[in-house]
């Protein structure tokens, strides 16, 4: 229950106005909670009285927890590749490690393990434990989620990050429900709280209106996924050095009660959005598909991709893969080209990490200004076919 | 064929937004809606029934006014449906959620088919479906794009992945996450609606559903919410001004620089 305590309330409403549930309200004075409280905590943050408090959270002194130690990424590998996502989060986790003075492993499932160990090694791991199965072959949530399970339930890790990814997504929380512990799901920030060495995970929620910072005080592992492209890895040093642990799960548990039958990869015509440096990204500013061509001839100049918001793609003007933003991919380019596109926090959050924004946009008031590196106030249909014109001249005249 | 589709109760994003002034959230008119992914789980579960028989229950846990959405359910083609709602159950995350649920499935006699969102768009953890799996030691699909195939006891499904899509078969009993892309949400019908009016709602407690108080609500939730904030954008709003030529000049020059 949230406790309010009406001595201390002052009425001053900043509870109120940061509650993204509609649940508290200053009435007469005081701070009134209705049943919308969900017991998120965001307004005992913001109570400068300390009128406000969450009963029912009590640190349970468990002296269990000190035996779980040591950092662990899951290192996706799907089809014989490694997810890059593995090598961020390898570079994440190296920093946890040092600070904590634990050992970073990357736990490895694979029906060939080939040269990965040693390429985990290379991007930090400092131990490498690997279960190699022809039952691994497939991905499948019940013998991925049994084996990571059964590791920890051995080697006792105090966290275990993965990929915020469609596999990560599906059997992390297999793993975390088996072991009645809490997990982060999305990821964007991972701290160590100085105090305890506890892992703080701050993450989006609610649409990327607002971040949360989650604790797993009572229970271990602490489990995270973490959303793509938002850490960066370490550059491969091939000098490193570190073990690698092979390990052996009972066959019983790497059966599933789901079986592969077949994949489809994706059409080929894709520009791999999130591997583009250049990415030139289009919005209901556009109007069209015209518009939309003159994205395309930009980006094909500058040998990038071509994204776009919501509105753009909801329009038909674009296919959803081009998406970028909360409900899309998520992109962190070197040079991300903002056209005709407001800045809405869901798209914000897809691209807000690009190395330079540019943002051109005919309204000085748009927000997307706000994370521009710099922009533009003007019409796209001016300033696109000029910008385009220059470029080629440019590009012909070097030749 | 008996279908579970478990429905939440969110906020509508749309409008709630940050105010870039104060940093806040502004709620104003926020509506509650109906889940968007489960619309579209609520969907499949109709249209399974339609075409090999069965019933369709809706089931969310929430306060009570969450029966709203229960009732719009009930207007897009569900058969029945089912509350589960006690002051315990507030501050609940992702591990107590799924308790919660798998206890009142428990209750209700099970399923031969769970279907979820993939998400909820407030939460946005897309953890619910995987856990009651676990729950309820059943096998599950997450990312569901696509019903291929319904077999006597099983059902070929395709997923999506990052990398396309696999196709996998799975027996029965068995929990789906749904995507957007699987199918297109019916409106209410008018009979449907006024099958809604006159619904009874089923109404568990935690002591109807067998509950053991320490795996529900804060209690049995591992995860704290230790802050909540708006998220801090670093733009470094520097503009190119002039004429629009000088305008295109000075982008080209830096476009050139870094391509
Ligand atoms: C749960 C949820 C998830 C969402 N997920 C995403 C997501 O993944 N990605 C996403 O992008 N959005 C997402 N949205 C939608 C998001 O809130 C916005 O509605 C969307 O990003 C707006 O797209 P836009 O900027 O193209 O359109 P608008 O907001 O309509 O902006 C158009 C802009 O173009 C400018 N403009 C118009 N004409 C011209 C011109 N001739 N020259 C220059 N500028 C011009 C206007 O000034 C305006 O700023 C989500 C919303 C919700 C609720
Ligand atoms: C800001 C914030 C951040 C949070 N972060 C986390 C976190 O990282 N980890 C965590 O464990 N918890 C977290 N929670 C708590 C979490 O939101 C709740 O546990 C919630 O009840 C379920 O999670 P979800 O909304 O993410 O649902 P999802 O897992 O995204 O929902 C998937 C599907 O499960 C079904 N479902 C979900 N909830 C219900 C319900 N109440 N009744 C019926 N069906 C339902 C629906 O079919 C839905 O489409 C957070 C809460 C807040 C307010």
């Amino acid at each position: 229950m949230l406790l309010i305590d009406i001595d201390a309330c002052i009425g001053c409403g900043l509870c109120e106005a940061n509650c993204a549930f509609d649940a508290i309200h200053v009435v007469d004075g005081i701070a009134e909670v209705n049943e919308n409280c969900t017991l998120c905590g965001g307004c005992v943050d913001v109570c400068e009285a300390g009128a406000l408090k969450i009963e029912g959270r009590e640190r349970e002194e468990k002296d269990g927890l000190a035996a779980w130690s040591g950092i662990w990424v899951y290192a996706e590998c799907r089809h014989g590749r490694v997810a890059p996502v593995t090598f961020e989060l390898l570079g994440a986790g190296r920093r946890l490690a040092d600070l904590k003075k634990v050992p970073l492993s990357a736990v490895l499932l694979t029906d060939q393990a080939g040269d990965i160990p040693a390429l985990l090694i290379s991007y930090g791991a400092d131990q490498v434990y690997v279960v190699e199965d022809q039952a691994l072959a497939d991905f499948t949530d019940e013998a991925y989620g049994n084996a990571l399970e059964d590791l920890a339930r051995q080697y006792r890790p105090e966290v275990i990050l993965a990929g915020a990814t469609a596999i990560g997504r599906s059997f992390i929380p297999r793993v975390a429900t088996s072991l009645k512990t809490g997990l982060t799901a999305d990821c964007t920030q991972l701290d160590i709280q100085p105090e305890d060495g506890a892992l703080l995970q701050t993450r989006p929620a609610f649409g990327g209106n607002i971040m949360a910072t989650i604790a797993c005080p009572n229970t271990r592992p602490q489990m995270a996924t973490v959303r793509p492209l938002v850490m960066k890895a370490l550059a491969a040093d091939p000098a490193r050095t570190g073990a690698v642990i092979n390990c052996r799960i009972a066959p019983e548990r790497l059966q599933s009660r789901v079986k592969v039958r077949n994949f489809v990869a994706l059409e080929g015509d894709q520009v791999n959005l999130n591997e583009a440096d250049i990415v030139v990204s289009g919005g209901r500013g556009l109007e069209g598909e015209k518009g939309f061509a003159l994205i395309a001839e930009l980006a094909h100049l500058l040998d990038g991709a071509v994204a776009a918001s919501r509105a753009a793609v909801d329009s038909g003007w674009i296919p959803y893969p081009h998406q970028v933003g909360q409900t899309g991919k998520t992109v962190s380019p070197k040079v991300y080209i903002a056209c005709g596109i407001s800045g809405a926090i869901q798209h914000l959050v897809g691209m807000q990490s690009a190395d330079t924004i540019i943002a051109i946009n005919r309204d000085p008031h748009a927000p997307i200004f706000d994370v521009a590196t710099y922009g533009v106030v003007g019409d796209v249909f001016e300033i696109l076919p000029k910008l385009i014109e220059k470029i080629k001249q440019a590009r012909t005249s070097s030749i | 064929m008996k279908i579970i589709v478990c429905v939440k109760q969110v906020p509508d994003a749309k409008d709630v937004r940050l105010d870039p002034k104060t940093n806040t959230l502004s709620r104003e008119g926020v509506q509650s809606i109906i889940n968007p992914y489960d619309r579209h789980a609520l969907e499949e579960a109709v249209r399974l029934k339609e075409k090999h028989g069965g019933t369709v229950i809706v089931l969310t846990m929430g306060p009570p006014q969450a029966a709203e959405i229960l009732r719009e359910s009930v207007s897009c083609g569900a058969d029945e449906a089912v509350l589960v709602s006690d002051r315990a159950f507030a501050g609940a995350d992702t591990l107590a959620t799924t308790y919660t649920l798998s206890q009142a499935i428990r209750k209700i006699g099970g399923a031969d088919l769970i279907l979820c969102g993939k998400q909820a768009i407030d939460g946005d953890t897309a953890q619910v479906g995987p856990g009651l799996a676990v729950r309820m030691d059943i096998p599950y699909v997450t990312c569901v794009r696509r019903i291929a195939q319904v077999n006597d006891k099983s059902f070929v499904v395709e997923r999506l992945m990052d990398d396309g899509y696999d196709e996998v078969e799975v027996g029965l009993p068995a929990l789906f996450t749904v995507v957007k892309e699987i199918n297109e949400p019916r409106l209410p019908s008018l009979k449907g609606k006024m099958k809604a009016k006159k619904l009874a709602i089923t109404t568990l407690t935690a002591a109807e559903i067998d509950a053991d108080v320490a795996q529900l609500g804060l209690k049995g939730s591992p995860t704290w919410v230790v802050r909540v904030f708006a998220p801090q954008l670093k733009g470094e709003r520097s503009m190119i001004a002039g004429t629009v030529q000088e305008q295109v000049d000075q982008l080209a020059e830096k476009l050139l620089e870094w391509c």
